[in-house]
C-alpha cells in the first residue's frame, strides 16, 4: 500500500471537467513534481486531497485510510498540510500568532506550542519578523509564513501550490534549500510549480497533467523528453507550422 | 525575548484592567444620581457591545440579530419571576443558558451552510423579528403590552431590585469585568487564536485543522449567553420590557455601532464607543433636545466617519500610533 493514493478522481465545475480519471501513487519520502498550463487542474486536485471540496468520484487513500468525505479541518488533523497559490495569511494577527494557529494542530499547550512555533520562526528565517503583523510582510516573506504556518500543523504530507511564484532568484535558491531541508525531515511533498529549471531539479517524480488528464509520469529527464508533455507546453506540430 | 515581552505584556494587561476597574470602583462616590445613570447606560452597553464583539468582533460573523438573545434573557427572568416568583438573579442564568442554546441552534443552522457577511446577517435578523412577532402575539407574554416589574416596597436584593443606582453600578461593573476577563482571555488562549484566524482567513483556518463550524458555534453560544444576561439587566433597570424595546432591532444596533466606533476584536473597543456615544448623545440631548431625531442623525455621522477614517476604530487608531513610535525608537 502506498502512502498517498489516488485512483480514478474526477471532478467537474458545472460542465467544464476540471479532473479526470487520475491515477496517482505516491511513496513515503518523495518528492513529487505536479506540472501542466493553466487550467490542467493541479490546483483542484490539491483541494480534492486536502478536503476543501469533495471529488464527484475516485477514492483518495492517506495511510490506507480513504479520506474522501472527509472536511479540511479533518485531513489536516490526519496529517495532511497545504499552502495556497493566493496566499492566505492572517493579515491582523502577527507573524509568530499565524504560525501558533498551525501549532495548536497537534501541540495543545501554548507554552509548548510557542516553543515549536519559534523554532520553525527560525527554521523558515522570520525570527526577527515575528512580532510584525503578517499584513506588513513582502511577497517573500508571506511565502515563508504560509510555508511555516503549514509546516506548525506537523504533516506527514506538505502540499505546496507555487511557493516559488514571484520570487527573485535568491530567494528562489533559499527556498529550494528550505523544501530539501524540510522533505530531509521525512515529510513527503507534493509541489505545484511553474518554473521547469525548479520543479526538475528538486523532484524524484514528476507527474504532467493537461486538461484535466494526466499525460506523462516519470522522472524529470523522461517527462522533459515526453512528446505528450512537449505538445501540451508548446502547441501540436500543426499550430506550430 | 519574546517569552519575556509576553510576560510583560499579560501583566500590563491586567494592571490596565485593575487600574480601570478601580477608578469605576471609585467614581460614584463623586457622582451626582444623573451622572450615575448615564455611567450606568455607559457600562451597560459596553457590556452589551463586549457580548456582541465575541462573535462579530472576534470570530468576524457580524450577527444583526443580537435582539433575539437580549430578549430571550429580559423575557425569561422576568416571566419566571412575574409567573413564578423565580428571583431574577436565577431567571438570569436560566435566560442566558436559554439564549445560549438558542444560540447553538442558530449557529448550527446558518454556519453548516457556511452563510457569510451579509446573508449570516440577514438569517440573524429574521431570527430576532421571529422572536419579535411571537413576542407581540403571545397572550403568555403579555403581547404589545409588554411586562411590568411589579415593584417591591424599599427594594430587594433577592429580588433585583434597587432603590439606590450604586448598586445597579456596581452589578453592571462586576457583569463588565467578568466579560472583559472571557475576552481577555481570547487573547491569550488557543480558542481566541482559532477565531481570530476565522475571522481573518476562514478557507486557510480549516486547512490548519480549525473545526469552523464547531469554533464559530460556540462564539455564538457565548455571545448569546452574555448577551441575555444584559437583557436581564435591563428589564430589571427600566422595570419595563415590551418586543419592540428587546426584540427590536434598536438595541442590535447601539451594540453594533459601540463597538465599531471603539474597536471590534478588541477588549476595550466597546467600553471606549460606549463612552464617546453615551457622553456625545447626552451632550446632543441637551443641546438639541426640541429637534427630535437629531442625535440619530448624529449617530449615522459618527458611524460613517468612524467607517471611511477609522475602520478599527478607536482602538486601532491608539495601537497604529503605537506601533509607529515603536519603529521610530
Amino acid at each position: 500500500m502506498s502512502f498517498l493514493e489516488i485512483r480514478n478522481l474526477y471532478k467537474s465545475f458545472g460542465g467544464l471537467i476540471a479532473v479526470r480519471n487520475v491515477t496517482v501513487s505516491i511513496e513515503r519520502g518523495e518528492i513529487i513534481g505536479l506540472i501542466g498550463p493553466n487550467g490542467a487542474g493541479k490546483t483542484t486536485i490539491f483541494n480534492l486531497i486536502s478536503g476543501t471540496f469533495p471529488p464527484d468520484s475516485g477514492v483518495i487513500i492517506f495511510e490506507g485510510e480513504n479520506i474522501v468525505g472527509m472536511i479540511d479541518y479533518q485531513v489536516c488533523q490526519k496529517g495532511i498540510s497545504r499552502t495556497y497559490q493566493i496566499m492566505k495569511p492572517f493579515n491582523k494577527l502577527t507573524v509568530m500568532e499565524n504560525i501558533l494557529v498551525g501549532a495548536f494542530n497537534k501541540i495543545k499547550k501554548k507554552r509548548l506550542a510557542m516553543e515549536f512555533s519559534l523554532d520553525l520562526l527560525n527554521f523558515v528565517g522570520l525570527y526577527s519578523k515575528r512580532n510584525d503583523l503578517a499584513s506588513n510582510l513582502t511577497i517573500a516573506e508571506k511565502k515563508s509564513l504560509e510555508l511555516a504556518r503549514a509546516l506548525a500543523t506537523q504533516p506527514k504530507l506538505l502540499l505546496l501550490d507555487e511557493v516559488m511564484a514571484g520570487l527573485n532568484p535568491k530567494e528562489q535558491n533559499d527556498a529550494i534549500n528550505l523544501i530539501m531541508e524540510i522533505n530531509r525531515k521525512g515529510i513527503t511533498l507534493l509541489v505545484i510549480e511553474h518554473k521547469m529549471k525548479i520543479i526538475m531539479a528538486i523532484s524524484n517524480r514528476i507527474i504532467a497533467l493537461h486538461n484535466g488528464e494526466k499525460i506523462a509520469e516519470g522522472t524529470p529527464e523522461e517527462i522533459s523528453n515526453h512528446p505528450k508533455v512537449i505538445e501540451a507546453y508548446l502547441g501540436g506540430k500543426d499550430t506550430l507550422a | 525575548m519574546p517569552e519575556i515581552n509576553m510576560f510583560r505584556r499579560v501583566k500590563l494587561f491586567i494592571i490596565y484592567i485593575v487600574i480601570i476597574f478601580c477608578i469605576f470602583l471609585g467614581l460614584p462616590q463623586l457622582l451626582s444620581s444623573y451622572f450615575l445613570h448615564v455611567l450606568i447606560l455607559i457600562l451597560y452597553f459596553s457590556f452589551l457591545g463586549s457580548a456582541w464583539n465575541i462573535l462579530g468582533g472576534y470570530a468576524g460573523q457580524f450577527s444583526f440579530g443580537h435582539s433575539a438573545f437580549f430578549g430571550v434573557g429580559a423575557y425569561t427572568s422576568s416571566l419566571l419571576y412575574i409567573k413564578i416568583g423565580i428571583s431574577p438573579w436565577i431567571g438570569m442564568f436560566i435566560g442566558g443558558i436559554l439564549a445560549a442554546i438558542l444560540g447553538g441552534f442558530i449557529g448550527y443552522l446558518t454556519f453548516r451552510y457556511k452563510l457569510r457577511g451579509a446573508f449570516f446577517a440577514l438569517s440573524t435578523f429574521a431570527f430576532s423579528e421571529m422572536l419579535r412577532i411571537i413576542a407581540l402575539n403571545w397572550e403568555f407574554t403579555g403581547k404589545a403590552v409588554g411586562i411590568l416589574i411589579p415593584l417591591i416596597q424599599g427594594g430587594s436584593l433577592q429580588h433585583f431590585q434597587f432603590l439606590n443606582k450604586i448598586t445597579y453600578y456596581y452589578t453592571i461593573l462586576f457583569m463588565l469585568l467578568t466579560i472583559w476577563l472571557v475576552q481577555y482571555s481570547f487573547d491569550h488562549f488557543k480558542f481566541g487564536y482559532y477565531l481570530k484566524a476565522i475571522r481573518e482567513e476562514e478557507e486557510a483556518a480549516g486547512s490548519l485543522g480549525i473545526n469552523i463550524l464547531k469554533y464559530k458555534t460556540i462564539a455564538l453560544i457565548i455571545s448569546g449567553f452574555f448577551t441575555a444576561l444584559g437583557g436581564t439587566f435591563y428589564a430589571q433597570y427600566m422595570f419595563y420590557i415590551d418586543p419592540d424595546i428587546t426584540f427590536g432591532t434598536n438595541v442590535t444596533i447601539e451594540m453594533i455601532v459601540r463597538t465599531m466606533l471603539g474597536g471590534a476584536g478588541t477588549v476595550f473597543g466597546p467600553l471606549i464607543g460606549s463612552t464617546i456615544i453615551e457622553l456625545a448623545s447626552e451632550v446632543m440631548r441637551s443641546l438639541l433636545g426640541e429637534y427630535k431625531g437629531l442625535h440619530m442623525m448624529f449617530y449615522a455621522i459618527i458611524l460613517i466617519l468612524v467607517m471611511i477614517f477609522f475602520p478599527n476604530g478607536m482602538m486601532g487608531l491608539l495601537r497604529g500610533k503605537k506601533k509607529e513610535e515603536q519603529k521610530g525608537i
